[in-house]
């Protein structure tokens, strides 16, 4: 602040004034300074792992409407399916000892690991395996896997440790689809607001917007959690998460989603960014329904006109990978398919010529409110205008999205993130939103589920996908990067985003 | 006084008859679905409509407003349609949060205006009283969350004597926990709150400081200060006692975004996490508690105004002031 020359002659004490006023200002806060609520100092097995996210599970229950949140606190902490998936995409034997599938993949009998509990001290039982089944294919299930249990044709429970489950076709994914399943106590009355499972955690509180707290199951069936407790810090705000992570309230981020704060942590030897494997895509999804983008050749030229590279450097610097089709690397069916529809200008106005629009066109952009959306949206207009197209964008609630464009269709093109692994089969289902619709592509998607072999599934999915990037039914901008953050102390942490889940129980931390 | 009780008694639940249809239809008004928040983008047709059944949106919107008003009047605010958990205890529970932020700050707020409005005017004539009163003038400009921001940046990521955000999990139980965690955020919102009062303030003194019967007083032999104290002070305080009210319930909204900045699990975030769900109960909910506050809040300054000035007292309450 400059002062104003005016001459005063007389000696007021401004400053005196103006710090007492400031003094009173800070009075009631210092009056009350008490010792940071940070994250306990306890360390080896008596540790409390302080975990900081963006993500409150919307109520406890994954088939009724939990979302993210409840996966990433809950999935193998505190609930465990028959199978895990584990952080490198494996699915290995969880709660079952064995099973077998019979000559025509059409029933599985399942064996259940002995002495396994619930947190309450029930015994785990065949029934309530089936009832956890039951549970997710349920007429009003939320699930996002419902669909993929289609197939299911009757599951019983002839013996207390046995389930068995026939299928109406061949389904080669059945076994994956089951590490989504959570086995839950079927005498749970209130799923949406207690937990309870067999996980390696009990849920010992929630506090709704600030805190789920889990705690270490002592009758854990198996190795027991490495901490004693894990707490769950819930942001709204992407930089009032980084300043708990800077100022040690919390020990790790589970998924960095601003960009811009990472240089901050990365120059700092106190903590490590890790760079883990995503399965979030950032899709344009056209609508391949309606002209213009009933065209291939229109789509393709869209495509061509982008130059991706330059939009994931400037939002994620060097995190983040392209893509050149729905499948990320993590998918046993990934082929590198980037280069299927190169960044090329000139390609692009030849296509468009080719196609009738060689003067250009305009369309537009259903673009969500939520980062990163509208910045790519701006990102698509300033480069589709190179080669005559004009985009208007209209920014949309996630809501709205939903209702008018995933359940009326009634768009052109979007932007949208997909979260999910192995969800390139969504493109074998013309009455997905995006509308596309070829017979081969869903032929083959189909096949590749009902396939005998995992190679075999293989093989046709990769089919399917050199299809899609040929026919550039969306534009796949580029894969996220799964940024996990964490304070140096700490070790053990998972670091690979598939579908969400964060693992616990390894995590150890070290004095200091 | 009875009268004027009962009178304005009831102009304060017509307020919130009124406002309660306002909240039901502006909230549908708005495009998109309650049920969008329960599903994915892998949802199939069957799981929309279950959806839709169990939240209540495929009903017609009659319907929908007859639930909800029985409800109310049996002082059930209803459960929210994404957690599934009443929302009356959550409400509770985010005002345990809010409801001492919003006081603190208030009380904050009005030892620093009070001071510093009252010696802007003094010092109206001299350089400094003018830097004060433009200093206040530039907190009017700041917007709260980059005060939040900036006090954030110094006094926990550099001198690291406060939390960055958020609320102990032993909540009140443990006090000091607590009140170190809110202290950032009310010298937040005091320090932006304090801004305009300071001006009101100011104002109301300056007119004081020039009217005839303080310049009796002094003619009487009062002192400048006793003057003040014996018939300047009541006559400043009716302007800015109205104000006041105005302003406590602004900051008790205004709390919101304070809140994010802070990470604190208030009726702010709760408020917004509804909007963008679109869960009507929680939305209405919320909203309807922050009515109910505002309007008390109003007919609080009222009353205290008709306390100050006995020229209000014979008046009814619609009637000139």
């Amino acid at each position: 602040m400059t002062e104003p020359s005016t001459n005063v002659k007389e000696h007021i004490p401004v400053r005196k004034i103006l710090t007492a006023v400031v003094a009173v200002a800070f009075g009631l806060g210092l009056a009350a300074c008490a010792p940071d609520d940070g994250p306990s100092t306890a360390s080896g097995a008596d540790a409390t792992i302080d975990v900081g996210s963006l993500y409150e599970p919307q109520n406890l229950d994954n088939t009724g409407g939990g979302g993210q949140g409840v996966t990433e606190a809950l999935n193998g902490n505190v609930y465990e399916g028959l199978f895990r998936l584990t952080d490198d995409g494996k699915v290995e034997n969880l709660l079952v000892s064995d099973y077998s599938v019979s000559g025509d993949g059409l029933t599985y009998t399942f064996t259940l690991r002995s002495g396994v509990t619930f947190h309450s001290g029930k015994p785990l039982t065949a029934a309530d395996a089936k009832y956890s089944l039951e549970k997710v294919i349920a007429p009003d299930s939320k699930s996002a896997r419902k669909s993929s249990f289609g197939p299911i044709g009757g599951i019983t429970a002839p013996g207390d440790s046995t389930l068995v489950v026939t299928l109406k076709t061949r389904s080669i994914s059945f076994v994956y689809n089951l590490s989504y399943v959570w086995i839950v106590n079927a005498g749970n009355q209130s799923p949406t607001t207690t937990a309870d499972g067999t996980g390696p955690y009990r849920l010992a509180s929630w506090q709704r917007g600030a805190t789920l707290s889990l705690s270490r199951f002592d009758g854990y069936w198996g190795t027991k959690a490495s901490n004693k407790d894990v707490v769950f810090h819930y942001f709204t705000d992407a930089s009032a998460l980084n300043n708990a992570l800077l100022t040690d309230q919390i020990d790790i981020i589970t998924s960095e989603q601003s960009p811009d704060a990472l240089d901050q942590f990365t120059a700092n030897p106190a903590y490590r960014v890790n760079d883990g494997a995503s399965t979030t895509k950032l899709l344009l999804a056209f609508n391949d329904r309606v002209a213009p983008f009933d065209n291939v050749k229109v789509r393709k030229a869209v495509y061509s006109a982008i130059d991706r590279k330059k939009l994931l450097e400037s939002i994620w610097g060097p995190h983040g990978k392209l893509i050149g089709s729905m499948v990320p690397p993590s998918d046993p069916w990934y082929e590198d398919l980037t280069n299927a529809n190169p960044y090329d200008i000139d390609l692009a106005k030849r296509l468009l010529a080719e196609a009738g629009h060689g003067g250009g066109f305009s369309f537009t952009l259903d673009t969500p409110n939520y980062d990163p959306h509208p910045i790519v949206a701006t990102f698509l207009k300033s480069e589709l205008a190179k080669v005559g197209i004009t985009v208007t964008i209209k920014v949309i609630s996630a809501d709205e999205w939903y209702t008018k464009v995933f359940q009326k269709h009634d768009f052109v093109a979007t932007l949208q993130e997909h979260v999910n692994d192995r969800d390139v089969v969504w493109y074998g289902n013309p009455d997905f939103y995006w509308g596309y619709d070829s017979p081969q592509v869903t032929r083959w998607v189909r096949q590749a589920e009902q396939a005998a072999t995992a190679d075999e599934q293989t093989a046709l999915l990769k089919q399917a996908n050199r299809q899609l990037a040929q026919d550039a039914a969306s534009v796949w901008l580029y894969l996220y990067p799964q940024i996990v953050v964490a304070s140096t102390r700490v070790s053990g942490y998972p670091v690979n985003g598939l579908n969400s889940q964060f693992y616990v129980y390894g995590i150890t931390k070290r004095e200091g | 006084m009875v009268r004027y009780l009962v009178r304005r008694g009831g102009l304060l639940v017509a307020s919130l008859l009124l406002a309660s249809v306002a909240l039901f239809l502006l909230l549908r008004v708005l495009p998109g679905d309650p049920a969008n928040a329960l599903l994915t983008v892998d949802a199939t047709p069957e799981q929309i409509e279950a959806a839709q059944r169990q939240v209540g949106s495929d009903r017609s919107l009659p319907e929908q407003f007859v639930t909800w008003f029985g409800q109310l009047a049996r002082l059930d605010l209803g459960r929210s349609f994404v957690s599934t958990l009443p929302v009356g205890p959550e409400i509770v529970d985010r005002l345990v949060v809010t409801l001492p932020l919003t006081l603190f700050a208030f009380a904050l707020a009005i030892v620093i205006a009070v001071p510093v409005g009252y010696l802007c005017a003094r010092w109206s004539r001299t350089w400094y009283g003018a830097g004060l009163s433009a200093l206040s003038q530039l907190g009017i400009a700041v917007p709260a969350f980059w005060v939040g921001m900036l006090l954030i940046f110094v006094f926990a990521l550099r001198l690291r004597v406060f939390p960055s955000g958020g609320f102990p999990r032993a909540g009140w139980a443990d006090p000091g926990a607590a009140l170190t965690s809110l202290t950032l955020p009310v010298l937040t919102i005091a320090l932006v709150m304090s801004a305009s009062l300071i001006r009101y303030v100011r104002s109301a003194t300056l007119d004081v400081l020039g009217s005839d019967y303080l310049r009796t007083a002094r003619a009487l032999g009062a002192s400048s200060a006793e003057a003040m104290w014996r018939h300047g002070l009541r006559n400043a305080a009716g302007p800015v006692v109205s104000v006041l009210g105005v302003e406590l319930a602004t900051t008790f909204l205004g709390a919101v975004v304070v809140e994010s900045v802070f990470a604190l699990p208030g009726l702010g975030s709760m408020l917004v996490k509804g909007i963008t769900q679109h869960d009507y109960p929680v939305v209405q909910g919320v909203l309807f508690v922050s009515t109910v506050a505002v309007l008390v809040i109003g007919f609080l300054a009222d009353l205290a105004q008709r306390l100050i000035d006995p020229r209000l007292r014979g008046s009814s309450p619609g009637g000139s002031r």
